[in-house]
């Protein structure tokens, strides 16, 4: 009850918030000028290599001053904030936060390089890699959510799926295994549905039951059967495919259009996904289910009917992201190996506003930072990568908090429907 | 009177059936079924995944079932020697008299009370959340931080004595697990961010925040390992035996404020405000209660407890911090604060349970080749069905419950 009023009141952009948010937008202009522009000395250079490593792509590096760009910078930040201020951006506030938010990060990393030289495509390579996983998990989770179940055992499907892939795979081959491991995620989501739908079990208990044995039965039949018979465990890996012209555009080509499947399986489903719920029968009957059951049930939509199929539907992607981490990323089964990505998901769903394009953009920042945490040792700035990798909690806290911006659920997501 | 009299006359005459319909309502008798029938399916498990099984099979189909179940029963054979002892070596060593000996038959039981001492602080922790209508699942990165606060202030203060060193540094878990229970608490209270995400969130930035800690500022300095110093022997907790039994006083500090637990939650008004606001948080608020403060203090109190779990195992255990030290006793909680229905009492007795199912586990591990994970499979198992009451009834026909008024109730996603 509390959430929906709170979310109405934020609805209108209203001046407090307006206010706030011009604050925000000043203090990072102000950081960029006091951390970064201040201390810097003049002259020096910033070089970003726009080809990631094993592409033949050719282009020039991008070298410039790193002071006057820094200064660019914070003054853009500094015009946004005060018409924010002034003005507001209104519907736009959000779009602005975040191109204010990439110039701060634009702005440390150039800072980070001053005097050195950072690959730039390279890193924007490995984020979009690393939000594979976490946005087919935010996917997964978009499907069950929207017709109003709660699924926090994306992380232990995504594992049964990881397991079953190299375990198949192995057997037969990797189309197989990847299937074996899309049909292992929704037999999990099918018994997520049916303690959740019919035995109207609490959908947080029910998940977290899946997602303990999850880890219990792919680490027992792992450490029974993969350790020791290790010809079991080498399902092999899906090879990159080059896209004919779409990997020929310079920049972007070597970083989009140059992965294996699995990254191209997310744009499609990207696509397919936001089609299939806003702008089909089968979508507006899954989101009514979600909002206001009841109301969808008089209408004659078969409540339990539609929650089993999305929910098993997320099974699939869930299992389907799994695989990646076995078949389209490692080429073996380690126990525990998805790390809690599973839950990252969850968080890019929410940060996402339970939307797919919107889980993508989430994926995408945490997967940046993931990424980022990784080439700080490189760049040998005093930021411990243990705290940079606490980024992507920290801002799911302050966005389900709704400081900067409320993310609005299905009204009906977590609740058991009983027919009358 | 005479018509009370028939009544106690008929309820005499068919006490047995009466009785039967009694157990067959009990909730008490579905958590006991639940756990055999997690416990068959297990072994069931065991037998599905050896291979000599089928190997048996393709003799006769009589021999496949003997081999099946005797790799069943040898499984919890070695649960039960790792887990309470080998009775013929007991028996061996008191006849021998030899003291070490006697100490390491009887050792497996006391280190098995061992591993329920952090169980039941994780399992109140998480049980105190679930009767405010609150789901923990941050009692693991809580109990991490309470590890890293008890370790600060074992190392750092010196030359205390142990009367006062000890208290101190159980008061450091409490109030770092405390204030990693605060900040959802808050956030849940004034923004309505639901509990459970900001713990999962909270989970991760604490095993980020340990990592850091144990890289930097806690580090031993003589080591190159992400170690911390061993404690001063003054902050370390009690301990009954000489070597190799690691029981200490832990277990005792544990089940006093587990009895605490109880009294608070069921003996005074602020307990009955907080299963009130866990039970109907409407009415709750009609009545005057005050929701976000009690909401708050309810995770910081669990978060706490999460928190004196950390320091118990840094304390009486392991005597330092170390990296990934807890291997998942918060989570496992979660399914043991389910299974004793979030009562103090309950807690204590699946904690113990809990206990000795992975203390057994390990030696289990060690002696018949099992490996560990079975037993997150058993508590998925068992969780499922208590959480799931109508399997178990389906399965063993058992009687409808009257209304159950001591269940306890979550909120949905988007909280209350």
């Amino acid at each position: 009850m509390t959430t929906n009023t709170t979310t109405a009141k934020y609805k209108q952009t209203s001046p407090t918030r307006r206010r706030v948010l011009g604050i925000i937008l000043l203090v990072i202009a102000a950081l960029i000028y006091f951390l970064f522009t201040r201390t810097l000395e003049t002259g020096v250079q910033t070089t970003y290599r726009m080809v990631p490593g094993g592409s033949e792509q050719e282009l020039p590096n991008w070298v410039f001053n790193s002071l006057p760009m820094l200064n660019v910078m914070a003054g853009l930040s500094l015009v946004a904030g005060g018409y924010q201020l002034a003005r507001g951006f209104n519907k736009r506030t959000n779009l602005v936060l975040g191109l204010v938010g990439g110039m701060f990060i634009f702005s440390f990393l150039t800072w980070a390089t001053a005097d050195g030289s950072l690959n730039l495509a390279g890193l924007l390579r490995s984020a979009l890699v690393k939000a594979v996983p976490l946005t087919l998990g935010a996917m997964s989770g978009v499907l069950c959510e929207r017709s109003g179940v709660v699924n926090i055992a994306i992380e232990g499907m995504m594992l049964t799926g990881a397991f079953v892939g190299a375990l198949v795979g192995s057997l037969t081959n990797i189309y197989i295994g990847l299937l074996a491991a899309v049909l292992a995620g929704g037999l999990l989501a099918a018994a997520l549905a049916v303690l959740s739908i019919k035995y109207k079990t609490d959908q947080i208990i029910a998940g977290t039951v899946i997602n303990i044995f999850a880890t219990g039965i792919t680490s027992f039949l792992s450490a029974r059967f993969l350790q020791k018979y290790q010809h079991l465990n080498d399902p092999g890996r899906f090879s990159t495919i080059k896209i004919p012209i779409l990997s020929d555009i310079p920049f972007i080509g070597p970083i989009m259009f140059h992965h294996n499947i699995f990254v191209y399986a997310v744009y499609i489903f990207l696509i397919l996904l936001t089609v299939a719920l806003y702008y089909t029968r089968w979508g507006l009957r899954t989101r009514s289910v979600g909002e206001h059951p009841k109301a969808a049930d008089t209408l004659g939509i078969n409540v339990f009917r539609t929650r089993y199929i999305s929910v098993i539907l997320g099974g699939f992607m869930a299992g389907f992201g799994g695989a990646y981490f076995t078949l389209g990323s490692v080429g073996r089964f380690d126990e525990l190996m998805t790390a809690g990505r599973g839950f990252i998901g969850l968080a890019a769903m929410i940060f996402g506003n339970w939307n797919p394009f919107g889980s993508f953009s989430a994926g995408l920042l945490f997967g940046f930072f993931d990424a980022l945490a990784s080439k700080m040792a490189i760049l040998k700035v005093a930021i411990p990568s243990e705290i940079m990798l606490m980024f992507p909690y920290l801002a799911t806290m302050v966005i389900l908090a709704g400081v900067i911006g409320r993310s609005q659920m299905p009204a009906a997501d977590g609740t058991p429907y009983e027919k009358e | 009177m005479s018509e009370k009299e028939k009544k106690q006359d008929t309820k005499k005459k068919n006490a047995g059936k009466i009785f039967l319909e009694e157990v067959s309502k009990s909730s008490l008798t579905v958590t006991i079924l639940a756990i055999f029938t997690g416990l068959v399916l297990g072994g069931l498990l065991v037998a599905v995944t050896t291979v000599e099984v089928y190997q048996a099979f393709d003799i006769s189909f009589w021999e496949g079932i003997k081999t099946g179940a005797s790799a069943a029963w040898s499984t919890y054979e070695a649960l039960f020697y790792g887990s309470v002892g080998n009775p013929g070596k007991i028996i061996d060593a008191i006849k021998v008299g030899e003291a070490e000996d006697i100490r390491r038959a009887f050792n497996p039981f006391f280190d098995s009370l061992v591993v329920s001492t952090p169980y039941i602080f994780a399992g109140l922790a998480v049980a105190l959340g679930f009767r405010v209508g609150l789901f923990n699942i941050g009692v693991e990165g809580q109990l991490y931080i309470g590890a890293a606060t008890t370790v600060a202030a074992a190392i750092f203060l010196k030359g205390l004595p142990a009367i006062v060193h000890v208290p101190i540094s159980l008061l450091a878990g409490f109030i770092g697990g405390g204030l990693w229970g605060f900040v959802p608490g808050l956030l849940k209270a004034t923004t309505g961010g639901h509990e459970v995400i900001n713990t999962i969130m909270m989970n991760y930035i604490a095993f980020r925040l340990s990592e850091f800690l144990l890289r930097g500022p806690l580090k031993n300095p003589e080591g190159f390992t992400p170690v911390s110093a061993p404690i001063e022997e003054s902050a370390q907790l009690f301990r009954f035996f000489k070597s190799p039994i690691r029981f200490h006083i832990g277990f005792f500090i544990a089940l006093f404020v587990a009895y605490l637990v109880y009294l608070l939650l069921f003996k005074t008004t602020w307990g009955f405000t907080l299963r009130t606001v866990g039970a109907n948080p409407r009415g709750a608020k009609y009545a005057g209660m005050n929701i976000t403060r009690t909401t708050i203090l309810a995770m910081v109190l669990s978060g706490g407890l999460a928190g004196l779990a950390g320091a118990n195992e840094v304390m009486g255990v392991n005597h330092n911090l170390a990296l990934a030290f807890s291997s998942g006793y918060g989570f496992d909680a979660i399914a043991l604060a389910l299974l004793g229905n979030s009562h103090p009492v309950g807690v204590v007795l699946s904690a113990i349970l809990f206990g000795f199912l992975r203390n057994g586990a390990i030696q289990m591990q060690l002696s018949a080749g099992i490996p560990i994970d079975i037993i997150s499979i058993l508590q998925a198992l068992i969780l499922a069905f208590i959480a799931a009451p109508a399997i178990i009834r389906t399965i063993y026909r058992l009687k409808e419950p009257d209304i159950d008024i001591d269940k306890v109730t979550l909120g949905g996603w988007g909280g209350n």
